[in-house]
């Protein structure tokens, strides 16, 4: 395969969101599991478990989107502008998961504590849902005229097979984030969230069968794809073999191991996803041939390579703050004076 | 309402709101790499005490800034779709830009330093308090950057008939550094500070009038009254040179900000006065040439007036006039503030002058009021255009999106940033009658060692 501009910055906005999923994805599943224990200083230790790395994980999210629009802004136009509703939902999601964390903290209260309680854990679920269901339509297809503008309405993004997706989203997010939970904790809160960990593992791949079966079940332009290309097995091969092996190390209390198993299932996700998108990055549903691609989207080859530029300075230096900051507030979580 | 005017509400309501808080952020960023530095240097308990207390500040005003800053993020996609492809390659490279320089900066090292004091050492504490004002800092370049191509777009060509027209860069280092950029930034940077400083200054006044946390306050009130002052002046230079900048670029926008209509050379510069829209008139206390002096340093050179342009292409007058002379009215008014008080203090008489910490306590909504007018003054100011001289406001609208949905979005949005500002002033309120913890006098952890020489 020949790797001009555009597909490199096709795998770079990947990387992006790769990124956010895998990080993020930990956060989000944190709050979806938040209200399962009542005890405040649990829920404390849940909060401090993300509390320094939260915020530079959801920077993934706002960089992917200016990377989007930077390097295909008719996508970033068009999916936005069509999913309207949806983003304004997700972006309220996303408000009230951040502020809950800064303001919890704040009042001994139990009525604050548990209103911003609920906003963390609704937030979360909320945001990984919406994502979710962005990521099935762009799967499944979404009408485009031929001007390249969104053709569909709110209620039709609310296809069953996106609603699945979202569904799987959620499982997944709660899964890592339970993974997470187990390495940050110990004590009474960590038997806990072992005991959630395999649950959540358990319906994540249920999740992730019915949805495979769903996927080669029904959608149809997908399976020609894998017909064509049977390399993509091993892609596939791949994703099954790093999710079956968290629960597989994660018995054995290797829990570090059980989470980077997680993310390799997240990577490896992503990986199938975005080789059966390519060299789409918004599928045309009835009209194949108003799809959005990654040369009838792109910007100017100049800015790809300008951006490309930009990206090679920024992105070293984003890894190696990122891995200090997750170096200095290593091990176990301590509350102290400064926590949440 | 029809989706133009709704989505230019939203806009300019969600934007209003977002930008109380990243100024303060950059304002508070300074502040706290002053105090921190002075601690360091000089070992004085009381500038730890600060460190400490002003970083429960900035992590209250930094957490809204996150919040509310993603939606403007998504914003331009959802609401301005046919501008995001007309720009995309100019300004979505800018907020790129500053999603990989600022943002990861800021958000990675602000772990360390809300969480990290007993954690790292004290240098390394220092470091991460530097990288996450720089952050901040860089964060405002990029976007200012991406606002003033929208100013003066420089660094582009067309490409592309009707629909599917577009700007593509053909220059990057034109586009960063357009016309308009550099004069900008400063002002910005400098409303920023104002912001950051004047913060300090009010809530330590305060301490002074309740006769509370007097060696805090005192010492916080110093280095806030220092960087006001020095912010404040800075703001008159930055704000004359971005004038004569759009004296030069935008003349239409300049006309507007003064009302003048006739182009004329000796033109009247506005103290105070109103403009009488209908019969093309502003009328007030004006001072002869200074206009002509400001724009072109020269009594005698001639300014552009509105009648110079077609009535589609002048910005809306009285709005224009309104912001922008409140915006200087502030502006000035903060500069006499930072004075009064630096003088006062110098001389150890600030406590008993109760009128004057009174007016140091109110303060804090000077900054806040004048960088909001001046946003407003630059974005209206703009108007007819989105992009200037190269697309109209309504063409950038996105073809899909109905009045209803903006409608629902607009309304959701408006009750969670009312919910969000009533939540950050209670809290605010809380840390500021919390006060200072006298615990913080004493490191703990790893910062009570001390520094290796």
């Amino acid at each position: 395969m020949h790797l001009d501009l555009n597909s490199i910055w096709f795998l770079l906005v990947g990387i992006l969101f790769t990124g956010y999923a895998m990080l993020d994805g930990f956060d989000l599943g944190i709050g979806a599991l938040h209200l399962f224990t009542k005890k405040d200083e649990e829920r404390r230790v849940m909060f401090n478990a993300i509390g320094p790395v939260w915020d530079g994980n959801e920077v993934w999210l706002v960089t992917g989107g200016g990377a989007l629009f930077a390097a295909f802004p008719n996508v970033y136009a068009t999916a936005f502008s069509g999913f309207y509703l949806a983003l304004f939902l997700l972006l309220a999601s996303l408000i009230f998961r951040a502020v809950a964390i800064e303001f919890r903290s704040k009042r001994p209260q139990g009525w604050w504590r548990q209103m911003w309680d609920v906003s963390f854990a609704a937030g979360s679920v909320m945001s990984s849902l919406l994502i979710g269901v962005a990521l099935g339509n762009i799967a499944w297809g979404v009408p485009v005229d031929a001007d390249g503008e969104f053709a569909g309405t709110f209620a039709g993004l609310l296809k069953p097979y996106p609603l699945l997706v979202g569904v799987t989203t959620v499982a997944l997010f709660m899964m890592h984030g339970a993974i997470y939970g187990v390495m940050k904790t110990e004590g009474e809160l960590h038997d806990k969230l072992r005991v959630w960990a395999v649950r959540c593992i358990i319906f994540f791949v249920i999740c992730a069968v019915t949805l495979t079966m769903a996927t080669l079940l029904f959608v149809p332009h997908l399976a020609p794809r894998v017909r064509e290309n049977p390399w993509l097995f091993s892609v596939a091969l791949a994703n099954m073999l790093a999710i079956a092996n968290i629960p597989r190390e994660f018995q054995h209390r290797r829990d570090g191991r059980a989470f980077l198993s997680s993310c390799a299932a997240i990577l490896t996700l992503m990986v199938l996803f975005a080789l059966n998108t390519f060299p789409n990055l918004i599928y045309s549903l009835p009209h194949p041939e108003n799809s959005l691609t990654i040369y009838n989207a792109a910007s100017s080859p100049k800015t790809l390579r300008v951006m490309l530029v930009i990206a090679c300075i920024g992105i070293p230096a984003v890894l190696a703050y990122t891995a200090s900051i997750y170096w200095i507030f290593r091990g176990k979580v301590k509350l102290d004076k400064m926590s949440y | 309402m029809d989706v133009l005017t709704l989505s230019r509400v939203q806009f300019g309501a969600t934007i209003s709101f977002h930008y109380i808080y990243p100024p303060m952020s950059i304002g508070l960023g300074i502040m706290l790499v002053i105090m921190e530095g002075s601690w360091l240097k000089t070992g004085k308990p009381v500038y730890h005490q600060m460190a400490r207390f002003w970083t429960k500040v900035f992590a209250l005003t930094f957490a809204i800034g996150v919040a509310t800053g993603i939606v403007m993020e998504f914003e331009f996609g959802t609401n301005w779709a046919t501008y995001s492809r007309f720009v995309g390659d100019v300004f979505g490279s800018a907020l790129a830009a500053e999603g990989i320089f600022a943002f990861f900066l800021e958000s990675g090292f602000l772990a360390v330093l809300l969480f990290g004091w007993d954690k790292v050492g004290r240098k390394l504490h220092f470091f991460s308090t530097c990288m996450v004002c720089l952050g901040a800092h860089f964060s405002a370049v990029w976007i200012v950057v991406a606002n003033s191509w929208m100013q003066t777009p420089a660094g582009y060509h067309l490409v592309g008939q009707g629909l599917k027209a577009r700007a593509e860069i053909t220059d990057f280092w034109q586009l960063v550094f357009n016309p308009s950029m550099v004069d900008r930034l400063f002002h910005t940077l400098c409303g920023a500070w104002c912001a950051g400083a004047f913060l300090v200054v009010s809530i330590s006044a305060w301490y002074l009038l309740k006769k509370t946390h007097l060696d805090f306050a005192r010492a916080s009130l110093k280095v806030g009254l220092s960087v006001a002052l020095v912010a404040s002046l800075l703001q008159a230079v930055t704000g004359d040179r971005s004038a004569k900048g759009v004296a030069k670029n935008q003349p239409a926008k300049l006309a507007a900000f003064e009302g003048l209509y006739e182009t004329s050379s000796n033109a009247p510069l506005t103290v105070i006065g109103w403009v009488d829209e209908k019969n093309e008139k502003t009328s007030g206390l004006r001072v002869p040439g200074m206009l002509s002096f400001l724009a072109h340093s020269d009594f005698h050179a001639p300014v552009t007036g509105l009648k110079e342009f077609k009535p589609a292409d002048r910005p809306p007058v009285t709005p224009s006039f309104l912001f922008f002379h409140g915006m200087m009215g502030i502006g000035l008014a903060l500069i006499g503030i930072a004075l009064l008080g630096s003088w006062y203090l110098r001389k150890g008489a600030l406590d008993e002058r109760r009128w004057l910490l009174w007016l140091l306590v109110l303060s804090v909504l000077g900054p806040q009021i004048a960088n909001q007018l001046g946003w407003f003054a630059a974005e209206v100011g703009r108007q007819p255009w989105l992009v200037y001289g190269l697309m109209r406001t309504p063409a950038g609208l996105s073809a899909v999106v109905k009045a209803n949905a903006v409608l629902a979005s607009l309304i959701l949005f408006t009750f969670i940033y009312f919910l969000l500002f009533a939540v950050f002033i209670s809290l605010l309120n809380d840390k500021i009658q919390h006060g200072p913890d006298d615990a913080d006098l004493i490191p703990s952890g790893k910062l009570a060692l001390p520094t290796r020489h």
